[in-house]
C-alpha cells in the first residue's frame, strides 16, 4: 500500500505527521520524503544513511562538426533549452526537461545523449523503518524528475515484498505535489483551521480529486483558527482521519527534532486511529 | 526602484505573515503575491481586483483518434509516460504531458494535435496598503515559473507608471523553478526562519540559493522564543555567513488571531506593530 501524505501549503505538518505515522506504523514500512526542494523527514526519523547516489537527466551534447545549422532541435524543443545563433548552435541544459526530441530530429546525428545532475539520492533504515530521500541540488529547477527517480528506487525496491510506503509530498497543488500524488492508494490530507490552511486545502482537494482515490484529512493544530475546513469537509463528505490539537509542547518538541507522538505519548491513540482509517479506506 | 522578496525556502515559516505586516508598515510599495501554487497574500490584504487576465502557457498533446495508426510510434518515444494504450487507443495523459512536442513532431500519421493551455488568472487589484498584482495557477497546472515572471515584469511596469520605490514580494517556498524565477532582478532577500531542525536545514538551503545567484540576503527569525537555543545556533549561522539579522518575532496567536480577522499582525496587535517597525526598519537599510 502506498500512502501520499499531502496539503495545500508548506508548513502545515505533512512532515510531522509522516514522520508520527510511519513511527506508529505496526507492519513494515518505508518512509520516503518527496519534497526533494527542502526534504525535513531525515531530522526527525535521524535515519542512518547507508547509501547516496547522485540523479541525473539525460539532455543533449552538440557536436559542432557535424552540425549542419539546419535549426530542426531548436525549432522542436519547447523549453528553450536549444538555440541556433546564425550558425552556432547553442545548448542550455538547466533548462532542458530531457525529452530527448532534439537528439530524436537531428538529421546528422549532431546531437547525442549527456546528462545533467539532478540531486542525490538517499537510503538507509531509521529502527525497522525503511528510508528513502531526494534532494535537489542547489540552482536545479525542476524536481519531477528527480521525484521520478526516488520513486522507481523506492517501488522496485518493494515491489516483491509486503512493505507499505509512506510518502511526504512536496508542498502545493502544482506538477510537484501532483507527480507524489498520483501513484499512491490513498490521500492523507493535512491541514490547519486556518484562513492561510483552508484556502490552500480547497485547491489541494479539487487538484487531487481528479484521481478519485480514497481521502482523509488530518487537522493539525485543532482549536486555533475558525471552522471553515470543518464546514467544507462535511459539505463535500470528506472524512476527517485525526486531530492534533494546537499545543505548544507539540510545536516545542518538533522545535527539537522529535517525533511527537514520542514527546507528547498522548497523541499515539490519534496515530492508531489513522492508520486504521487508512488501512480500511484502501480495502474497503 | 528596489525589489524586496520575501523568501524562506519552505512553507509555513510565517512568509505572508511578514510580507503582510511588511506592507502595512510600508508607504510608497507595490505589492506582489508570487506565490502563484498557493497564493494567501489575498486573505490578509482583501484586494479589490481591477484587471482579471487569463495565463496560458505550454501545449498539451491530444491524439486524433480518427487519424491514428495505432503504431506505438508515441508511447515508445513519451519520456514521461504520457502516452496510454488500451485495447490498441492510444491516449494522452494531460496530467503527465509536459508539452515536449516529440509525438506531436513524429508522428507517422501526423495524428497528433499541440494544443496550448490556459493555466490560471492574473490580476491587477487595489487593497489598503496599495496596489498588488497577484495570481492563481489552476490545480495541478505548471510553468509556475513562468508566471512568475510575468507578474514581475507586470509589477515593474506599475511601479513605473505610478512612481512605487519599492517593490514587496511575498514569494514561493522551497528553492525550485518559482523560487529561481522570482529572484531574477532582486535586491535584497528576506529570509523568514523558525527555529526548528527544518527551519535551520532550509535556511541555509535557500541562502546558499541566493548566493548561487548573487542575490543579497537578510534574515528574520520567526517565533524565536520557541527554542531559544536552536535561535542562537541560527543566529550564529547568520554571523558565520555574513547575512544580517534583521529581527526576532515571537511565537505568538496573535498571528493566527490577526488572519482569522483579516487583518495583518502589525494591524491586530500593537507590540507586534512595535516589533515590525524596528524590522522593517533593518530591512530598509540593508538597501
Amino acid at each position: 500500500m502506498i500512502i501520499a501524505v499531502a496539503s495545500g501549503k508548506g508548513g502545515t505538518g505533512k512532515t510531522t505527521v509522516t514522520a508520527a505515522l510511519a513511527a506508529n506504523w505496526k507492519t513494515p514500512v518505508a518512509a520516503v520524503d518527496l519534497d526533494v526542494e527542502e526534504p525535513n523527514l531525515h531530522l526527525f526519523l535521524h535515519p542512518s544513511i547507508t547509501g547516496t547516489e547522485k540523479g541525473y537527466i539525460e539532455i543533449p551534447e552538440a557536436d559542432e562538426r557535424m552540425c549542419t545549422s539546419c535549426g530542426a532541435c531548436a525549432e522542436l524543443c519547447q523549453f528553450k533549452a536549444i538555440a541556433l545563433i546564425g550558425d552556432t548552435l547553442l545548448t542550455f541544459p538547466e533548462m532542458c526537461h530531457g525529452c530527448g526530441g532534439c537528439i530524436a530530429v537531428c538529421p546528422t546525428g549532431a546531437l547525442t545523449e549527456s546528462s545533467r545532475e539532478l540531486g542525490e539520492l538517499c537510503h538507509g533504515t531509521s529502527g525497522d523503518i525503511a528510508f528513502h530521500m531526494g534532494r535537489l541540488r542547489i540552482g536545479e529547477a525542476m524536481c519531477p524528475p528527480l521525484m521520478k527517480l526516488v520513486k522507481n528506487e523506492v517501488f522496485s525496491s518493494y515491489e516483491n515484498d509486503s512493505r507499505d510506503v509512506i510518502l511526504d509530498s512536496p508542498p502545493g497543488a502544482s506538477c510537484p505535489a501532483i507527480c507524489a500524488v498520483a501513484d499512491a492508494d490513498c490521500v492523507v490530507l493535512v491541514t490547519e483551521p486556518t484562513p492561510f490552511g483552508f484556502y490552500d486545502f480547497k485547491i489541494a482537494y479539487e487538484a487531487f480529486s481528479v484521481f478519485n482515490k480514497p481521502t482523509g484529512v488530518v487537522v493539525n493544530k485543532a482549536g486555533i483558527g475558525d471552522m471553515q475546513v470543518y464546514a467544507f469537509c462535511e459539505e463535500h463528505n470528506i472524512p476527517i482521519w485525526a486531530e492534533i490539537p494546537y499545543d505548544r509542547g507539540i510545536a516545542e518538541a518538533y522545535s527539537m527534532g522529535s517525533v511527537i507522538t514520542e514527546a507528547v505519548p498522548s497523541l499515539k491513540p490519534v496515530f492508531e486511529e489513522l492508520t486504521r482509517s487508512i488501512q480500511e479506506s484502501v480495502h474497503a | 526602484m528596489h525589489e524586496i522578496l520575501v523568501i524562506s525556502g519552505k512553507g509555513g515559516a510565517g512568509k505572508t505573515s511578514v510580507t503582510g505586516a511588511f506592507a502595512h508598515l510600508s508607504d510608497n510599495a507595490i505589492l506582489c503575491d508570487l506565490d502563484v501554487d498557493a497564493p494567501d497574500f489575498h486573505l490578509l490584504s482583501q484586494p479589490e481586483k481591477y484587471q482579471t487576465h487569463e495565463f496560458w502557457s505550454g501545449y498539451e498533446a491530444h491524439i486524433r483518434q480518427d487519424d491514428c495508426m495505432q503504431c506505438g510510434d508515441c508511447l515508445e518515444r513519451c519520456r514521461f509516460d504520457a502516452i496510454k494504450e488500451e485495447d490498441g487507443l492510444y491516449t494522452v495523459d494531460p496530467i503527465k504531458c509536459e508539452g515536449c512536442k516529440v509525438c506531436v513532431a513524429l508522428c507517422p500519421g501526423d495524428a497528433i494535435d499541440f494544443n496550448l493551455k490556459k493555466c490560471g488568472e492574473w490580476y491587477r487589484s487595489h487593497t489598503r496598503f496599495g496596489q498588488l498584482v497577484h495570481a492563481q495557477l489552476y490545480p495541478g497546472e505548471e510553468n509556475s515559473g513562468r508566471l512568475v515572471a510575468l507578474l514581475k515584469d507586470e509589477a515593474r511596469k506599475t511601479a513605473k507608471e505610478y512612481g512605487y520605490e519599492i517593490m514587496l514580494a511575498d514569494g514561493a517556498p522551497g528553492i525550485g523553478c518559482p523560487v529561481i524565477s522570482s529572484l531574477s532582478g532582486t535586491d535584497l532577500a528576506v529570509f523568514v526562519t523558525e527555529p526548528t531542525p527544518s527551519g535551520l536545514h532550509d535556511l541555509e538551503r535557500v541562502a546558499a540559493l541566493c548566493d548561487h545567484f548573487r542575490v543579497k540576503g537578510c534574515v528574520v527569525i520567526n517565533k524565536y522564543d520557541l527554542n531559544t537555543d536552536m535561535t542562537e545556533k541560527i543566529e550564529s549561522f547568520c554571523e558565520q555567513k555574513g547575512y544580517p539579522v534583521a529581527g526576532r518575532v515571537p511565537h505568538s496567536n496573535a498571528v493566527t488571531a490577526a488572519m482569522v480577522e483579516r487583518k495583518t499582525v502589525t494591524e491586530y496587535d500593537s507590540s507586534m506593530y512595535t516589533d515590525f517597525a524596528g524590522i522593517w526598519n533593518n530591512v530598509l537599510s540593508q538597501l
